[in-house]
């Protein structure tokens, strides 16, 4: 396939800054709150090196100046040193999404030559055991703590990415030391959000109200003692917020997906919303499918959204939040994300939340569907 | 870690930060670990002359050559900028 040549220049709609690369879905761990759709893209449907290839340098053209590479596990595809040198050939920034329990040490120090920028690797727990308990990987945090010493011996910047849930919501001072003992530059605090394996996890992972203030309050007591040492980042649990959250700082406004088959989607969830038309980079441009498909212009903008909306001071803030929580919470993916208070549906979300957060119930580990399965 | 800056501070990108330009919306961008700055021509001009090498003092007095502005205030801007790039950890004090 030819590269298309980036002839549209829309007034209206702005360039995306980042790209989000899903190599794969394949992964080492079976984190019960994977941000991969239920329905796992197999290895057969890749799509290939020259494919990527091709992605990243239209993804240059078009704008894009980061380059997000996830997964899954990145490390699953062969091809990750070469994505790399790719990106950097494109003056991208590269940012190695990782579980770190699978690249060797020659393999990163290849990774780094190759002119990897960041590391961003993720923990499920502070500990050897809720590591275990929540990854389903045996043996999984020596490995992270070995590989962020490799990462560091390189001199790469690293950030921890924890996704925080109610078996591991204790450990928020542990996950502040650990950061610091490996020394890394930052550390994200997400709390679990509620698509793919998270929503069919709920009622196991939602935590308990109490929790989640001791928790915020054990991350704000950080951040003002470690200023200018660790930079922590804090996800609120928005079930427990008043205001929605600026989902992907608005639809179609800064950021494109790309899944492992090659579909160009506005964020890792779109595809749970019924009738949303996307694209796919094996027949599109990149360019095209940011600007001029079907799924990209389906929320642009607001103008879309409820009266209540229209005349919100926050509008332009969080652009009514989020459009997969609309729909999977009122059957319309224009109203208002339900997480506002002034959603018909506010109380429904809180009494929700509530009875989620009594239930106990057993992680459904993220696994490919038992039919077919590859390797 | 916030140190004071002197006029023989000297001053340099961390790993992982980067500073190109940005073709596609114009203008210059500073590119660290998940998040993007973007630079107007002034913070720019500041910017450029950061090279691991140059003290706070021979910046001010390059930027003090090319435009036609105080001296003084030519400093606290740049050490104004300075800090608040520390402050954000994409601007480092060499050792």
């Amino acid at each position: 396939m030819s590269e298309t040549a980036l002839t549209h220049t829309d007034t209206t709609v702005a360039p995306p800054m980042g790209m989000l690369a899903e190599l794969t879905h394949r992964c080492p761990l079976q984190c019960p709150y994977c941000s991969n759709p239920v329905e796992l893209e197999r290895r057969s449907d890749e799509l290939d090196t020259a494919a990527w290839q091709r992605v990243l340098r239209e993804a240059s053209r078009l704008g894009v100046l980061q380059v997000h590479l996830s997964g899954g596990e990145p490390a699953a595809r062969p091809d990750l040193v070469e994505l790399v040198e790719t990106c950097a050939h494109e003056g991208l920034y590269s940012n190695l999404i990782t579980a770190g329990v699978s690249i060797t040490p020659e393999r990163l120090a290849a990774l780094d030559a190759a002119g990897l920028d960041h590391v961003q690797l993720s923990f499920q727990g502070a500990s050897d055991e809720v590591t275990e308990h929540v990854s389903g990987m045996r043996g999984a945090f020596e490995k992270k703590c070995a590989f962020a010493g490799e990462v560091k011996a390189l001199g790469l910047p690293l950030t921890l990415n924890v996704v925080i849930h109610r078996a591991n919501i204790h450990q928020i001072d542990e996950f502040i030391d650990l950061a610091l003992a490996l020394g890394a530059e930052r550390l994200e605090l997400a709390h679990a959000q509620y698509y793919g394996w998270a929503l069919h996890n709920r009622s196991a992972l939602m935590p308990r109200r109490a929790d989640v203030m001791t928790a915020l309050r054990a991350v704000e007591a950080a951040q003002a003692r470690l200023k200018g040492r660790l930079a922590i980042d804090s996800v609120v649990p928005d079930y427990y917020a008043h205001g929605p959250k600026p989902c992907m700082n608005g639809w179609g406004r800064q950021t494109i997906n790309i899944t492992p088959s090659g579909l160009g989607l506005p964020c890792h969830a779109a595809q749970t919303i019924p009738g949303l038309e996307f694209w796919n980079v094996r027949e599109r441009g990149l360019a095209d499918i940011w600007y001029h498909s079907p799924a990209f212009n389906a929320f642009r903008g607001t103008d879309f959204l409820p009266d209540t909306c229209q005349s919100c001071d926050r509008r332009d803030i969080d652009h009514g939040g989020c459009r997969c929580q609309a729909l999977m919470m009122t059957g319309d993916a224009r109203q208002m994300d339900p997480i506002c208070q002034y959603s018909p549906w506010h109380d429904e979300v809180q009494t929700l939340t509530l009875e989620e957060a009594g239930r106990d119930e057993p992680f459904a580990y993220r696994r490919f569907a038992r039919t077919a399965r590859q390797a | 870690m916030n140190q004071a800056l002197n006029d023989n501070t000297v001053m340099r990108l961390p790993r992982g930060v980067r500073m190109r330009h940005d073709a596609a919306r114009g203008g210059w961008v500073l590119l660290a670990p998940e998040r993007i700055f973007q630079l107007d021509a002034i913070a720019h001009a500041v910017m450029t002359n950061v090279d691991g090498k140059q003290s706070v003092a021979q910046i001010v007095d390059a930027l003090a050559a090319d435009f036609d502005a105080e001296r003084g205030q030519i400093r606290r801007d740049v050490l104004a900028l300075f800090h608040a790039l520390i402050d954000r950890g994409v601007l480092e004090v060499t050792t």
